[in-house]
């Protein structure tokens, strides 16, 4: 009955913009995902949570003027050589703001081309610092990776007593590589030992990489890369019968992973972004959209469960939507004036831009999947000073 | 372009001359009057860049006959010499973030950088010339392929961090856009990202033309066309052979530095197998052994993978009807289709081994180069 | 101690060699008839991967589903050969290649439509997913299998190619194919069955392959293609237990390259890991060119000689 309820909220909100679509002037915000490769489960995902917002929210108000938003969809196919083209279709597709990417490397690649077309654009969970470092158009919803480095190292040496930890990164990666190096440095700070490996891309062979990391004696086995990658990490994992625990970045939050584990032993400790249930609102609006909408549950894997790349999705496009209104008008170069200034509380929490463009961010979610059910269990709030 | 055949510039080659002088203008013009924002400029940018490669790779498969795979390698190689060369100092402590900066501290001006691009991918094929050219058509095709896998793997050990950043992504370098002309306030003034790009393309495509017209050219030719004659004829086969190899590999290089410029960042990680094979597609749909085959054929490629053919990757709707089979992916697959049908039923691809001023030859068409 | 330490590769390696081996085969076979390095062979395997995923998907059971993913992919090597190999048969060596290169971005691209180019996860097959443990090392059964299948499969193939009357033919074809038509080999036929042959045991090897290794994409075949090329031309381009050893030599090479680190390091051969597991793939293709350049025959292959 609630959900029943919560699907005709969100279509009598709907209505309305359906009805006046037809006059109505249209602002266009980009969505710079990948819906192909390693990392398209992902940017499914983080679509979907912008997809949600904007059929719960289809119109904005600039200056006086109500504006239809429309999404302008761009697939940058998870790789640093597709993402020009990709985000040069957003860019001739005139949008005001760009919203993406899942991925520091795409969001890098495509980073030249939104700065000289003045377009300012809105990271969602590329969490490497030199997306926004040396730049005034990047900005981002999420943490960074020192401190989520910091967090999983203090988790891994202090909870879960590693002292050697084995990671692993997949070849050209910006984000497992980065992630990796801020691990090692906490890691080591607080007095462990690290040994890392890469693996190149396309690799599906893992047998070897779990077999060094026993062989090194390592007590935690860190692989921070993208669903794809993880998914058979863990499969093979769990047939070789590893012992260690496996811990992951905020890309191995996602249904996909979950599933992989359920029916192992594997014992699997990611941190995160948002922890289902924290906003019980948000949970079940998204939850009925999506299960009234087939494309978007396949999207999201086949079944409800939310994760938290759609929040951040979800809470991205509210930026964007106040970045628009402070603005006044539909002009990129104003939205991008604009942005430093707004402040906005997301169902993530309080989002404010420090001085480099990145919300500042205090906290994060760990979490671990249930083996019996193959859902992600809350762990702790880890607080880490940035 | 056809002094060999006659002594005072053929009606031919003064008409193509006047058609490639009138497309530059037209470029440079386009580029002030149109919004910059235009997929147009895209697609002549990479365009360009893909040109000169293609061109480069059918000096070697198309004009002598050496079936090399390794083009992706010798443009990482480009890339990589460019961009490391040229980050601007002050920047390298953020690129070279996990390596202080790396070891690399001056940057080189941007011409000189590419030539220094075409000049190390000119001494790695030396390098791998000196074993894989001993080796037959089909052997040598894959031996280049995996130098080109190994070269790859080399830029990206994380022991050469230092000069490569391992394999991380090199970013910030001068790119095309660097050549616009602003103001104090950051304003364009006169657009030259595009015709920039036309030029260095331009230039180096025309001393390809050259070589081809020298003796040198004609010793390729009658390798590509029998081998065993052509050394009874008194070429050494070893010495043209290893020559063709090199200069194709620079102006490789210099294409792939040309790629970096385009990308913006430069990574290891997207010269792939597949790369090489996009190019030697986009040879096989211009024409083997046709400059101005690859060079259309480049620009017609591109075009299409990035514009005219975008539509059919997104839903369409033609009133309410859907239109079916749109969807993600459909647009590769219309191309594929399109390749194998050029493969199997045009072999001679566009211009087969036609030039550009042979079109305005009547009856004559093959004199220029056969 | 050292022996410890090796064992879990060798055992990854000997479990990956045997379905490059299956793979291989058929680069061997084509190559040892039509001359033709087949670039789309890798790719069929990939194929193969996918149809099993969708016809599980499908709600079939698994007696069905096996055999069937079996036959069609036989169908579709010999459809591939039908469609782009055999118009060109008059055509320079060169365009066959390049035809055999757009087969392969054609393959590629239409699985990345069908799929929206996400990783698709394999089917869990029944007994040879099961966890058994040899020397201390766990592993799936299939890596304890699949030697054995490889050799039981080339043993057959090997009787098929000496003692049957298309084998002969096939030996026939590979020796001299003009001679061979002259003779009233219906050459077509000869082809369409080694393609056939080729992209069943290619089927069958990514079975194994993907049980292991359980995630399906468009690129999945390209680099066991690669490889199990370079283990065709590494035990002699033609011969099928050539191709079988050179398989088993590289995909044991390869995953010890992946532990070196650790190998040299108990050894104490050096002190700090060097990150040698970057040059697994790269290694193959060192492999590829040392051989090319020492015995360019590979370990069994039949000298061949230029005609003027």
């Amino acid at each position: 009955m609630k959900k029943l309820i919560a699907l005709l909220m969100v279509l009598t909100l709907a209505l309305p913009a359906i009805a006046l679509a037809e006059d109505m002037p249209v602002v266009k915000i980009g969505v710079y995902e990948p819906a192909s490769g390693d990392s398209g489960a992902g940017g499914k995902q983080e679509t979907l949570g912008v997809q949600y917002a904007n059929v719960e929210t289809p119109t904005v108000e600039i200056g006086g003027v109500t504006y239809k938003v429309e999404l302008v969809y761009a697939d940058n196919g998870s790789s640093t050589d597709k993402a020009p083209s990709a985000a040069q279709e957003l860019v001739s597709a005139n949008v005001s703001v760009v919203l993406g990417s899942y991925g520091s490397g795409v969001s890098i690649a495509g980073s030249e081309y939104f700065k000289n077309a003045n377009i300012p654009a809105i990271g969602l969970t590329c969490t490497n610092p030199q997306v926004t470092a040396g730049n005034t158009h990047y900005f981002r919803v999420c943490f960074l990776d020192p401190f989520q480095g910091t967090v999983l190292a203090n988790y891994a040496f202090n909870t879960l007593g590693a002292r050697t930890a084995y990671c692993l990164a997949e070849l050209g990666n910006d984000y497992d590589v980065g992630l990796v190096t801020y691990f090692q440095q906490a890691f080591e700070a607080l007095g462990g030992t690290v040994i890392s490996d890469t693996f190149p891309t396309n690799n599906s062979d893992f047998t070897s990489y779990l077999t060094n990391a026993s062989m090194y004696g390592a007590e935690v086995f860190f692989c921070p890369v993208s669903i794809a990658y993880s998914t058979q990490i863990l499969q093979q994992a769990s047939s070789q019968g590893v012992t260690f625990p496996i811990l992951g970045g905020d890309t191995l939050d996602s249904n996909v992973v979950a599933n992989a584990a359920k029916g192992t032993e594997l014992k699997v400790v990611i941190d995160t972004f948002y922890q289902e249930g924290a906003n019980p609102d948000f949970d079940e609006g998204f939850k009925s959209w999506l299960n009234s909408d087939a494309t978007a549950l396949a999207n999201n894997g086949g079944n409800d469960m939310i994760s938290a790349v759609s929040v951040m999705g979800y809470d991205g496009y509210y930026v964007a939507l106040e970045a628009l209104k402070a603005a006044g008008t539909t002009d990129s170069a104003a939205v991008m004036a604009a942005l430093p200034g707004v402040v906005y509380t997301g169902v993530s929490g309080e989002i404010k831009f420090d001085e480099n463009g990145d919300a500042v961010r205090t906290s994060a979610f760990v979490k671990t999947v249930d083996n019996a059910t193959g859902e992600w269990l809350f762990v702790t709030e880890q607080q880490v000073a940035q | 372009m056809t002094k060999k055949t006659t002594r005072r510039p053929s009606r031919a080659a003064i008409l193509s001359f006047i058609i490639i002088l009138a497309i530059y203008v037209l470029v440079f013009v386009a580029e002030q009057v149109l919004p910059a924002t235009s997929m147009l400029f895209t697609v002549l940018k990479k365009g360009a860049t893909y040109a000169l490669v293609a061109v480069s790779m059918n000096l070697l498969n198309g004009f002598t006959g050496i079936f090399s795979l390794g083009q992706a390698g010798f443009m990482l190689i480009g890339a990589y010499v460019y961009a490391m060369f040229t980050i601007p100092v002050a920047d390298r402590a953020s690129v070279y973030q996990y390596f202080n900066g790396g070891i690399i501290q001056f940057t080189l001006p941007w011409f000189l950088a590419m030539i220094l691009a075409g000049l190390v991918a000119a001494l790695f094929a030396w390098l791998i010339g000196l074993p894989v050219l001993r080796l037959k058509s089909d052997y040598l095709a894959i031996a280049t392929l995996g130098f080109a896998e190994i070269i790859r793997a080399v830029f990206q050990w994380k022991e050469l961090g230092p000069v490569t950043n391992g394999s991380n992504m090199l970013r910030l370098f001068p790119n095309f856009n660097s050549f616009n002309i602003t103001d104090a306030d950051g304003h364009v003034v006169v657009y030259l990202s595009t015709i920039v790009p036309f030029l260095i393309a331009g230039i180096c495509i025309g001393l390809i033309v050259l070589l081809l017209h020298s003796g040198y050219g004609r010793a390729f030719r009658a390798i590509h066309d029998d081998e065993i004659a052509a050394e009874a004829m008194g070429i050494n086969l070893a010495h043209h052979k290893r020559m063709a190899f090199c200069i194709s590999s620079f102006f490789a290089g210099v294409g792939g530095a040309m790629l970096a410029m385009y990308q913006t960042t430069v990574q290891a990680k997207s010269f792939t197998t597949a790369m090489t094979y996009e190019i030697l597609l986009i040879v096989v749909i211009g024409g083997v052994g046709s400059i101005t085959g690859s060079v259309c054929g480049s620009f017609l490629f591109v075009a299409c993978s990035e514009w005219w053919l975008r539509f059919l990757d997104n839903e369409q709707f033609i009133g309410s009807f859907q239109v079916p089979l749109l969807r993600n992916g459909f647009r590769l697959v219309v191309f594929s289709i399109i390749i194998m049908i050029v493969v199997l039923f045009f072999r001679r691809g566009l211009f087969g081994t036609t030039e550009l001023p042979d079109l305005f030859r009547h009856g004559r068409k093959e004199s220029a180069l056969k | 101690m050292l022996w410890n330490t090796v064992f879990p590769y060798l055992l990854s390696g000997i479990s990956v060699g045997g379905q490059y081996a299956l793979i291989a085969i058929g680069y061997t076979m084509v190559y040892g008839i039509l001359r033709l390095i087949n670039f789309a062979h890798g790719d069929v395997f990939m194929v193969a991967g996918i149809l099993m995923v969708y016809a599980v998907a499908s709600g079939m059971p698994l007696w069905i589903t096996v055999p069937l993913v079996l036959i069609v992919t036989s169908l579709i090597g010999f459809l591939i050969e039908r469609a782009a190999y055999k118009p060109l048969r008059s055509a320079p060596r060169m365009s066959v290649m390049i035809s055999a290169i757009g087969v392969s971005y054609t393959l590629q691209n239409l699985v990345l439509y069908i799929t929206g180019g996400l990783n698709k996860t394999y089917p869990t097959i029944p007994w040879i997913s099961d966890t058994v443990e040899i020397m201390g090392a766990k592993t799936k059964l299939v890596t304890v299998v699949t030697p054995f299948l490889t050799v039981i499969l080339v043993v057959l193939l090997v009787l098929l190619i000496n003692r049957t009357k298309v084998g002969m033919a096939m030996r026939a074809v590979s020796k001299d194919f003009e001679t061979s038509q002259l003779m009233g080999i219906r050459i077509n036929s000869v082809i369409s069955v080694t393609f056939v042959i080729g992209s069943f045991l290619a089927a069958v090897g990514s079975v194994l392959y993907f049980t292991n290794y359980p995630t399906v994409i468009q690129t999945s075949g390209a680099m066991p293609g690669l490889k199990a090329f370079v283990a065709a031309v590494f035990g002699g381009i033609g011969s099928i237990p050539g191709a079988v050893i050179g398989a088993f030599i590289i995909g044991i090479m390869e995953n010890i390259i992946k532990g070196l680190d650790v190998i040299l390091f108990k050894a104490g051969i050096i002190s700090k890991p060097l990150g040698l597991a970057t040059f697994s793939d790269a290694f193959t293709f060192a492999l590829l060119i040392i051989i090319l350049l020492v015995k360019p025959t590979g370990l069994f292959g039949e000298k061949a000689t230029d005609k003027v």
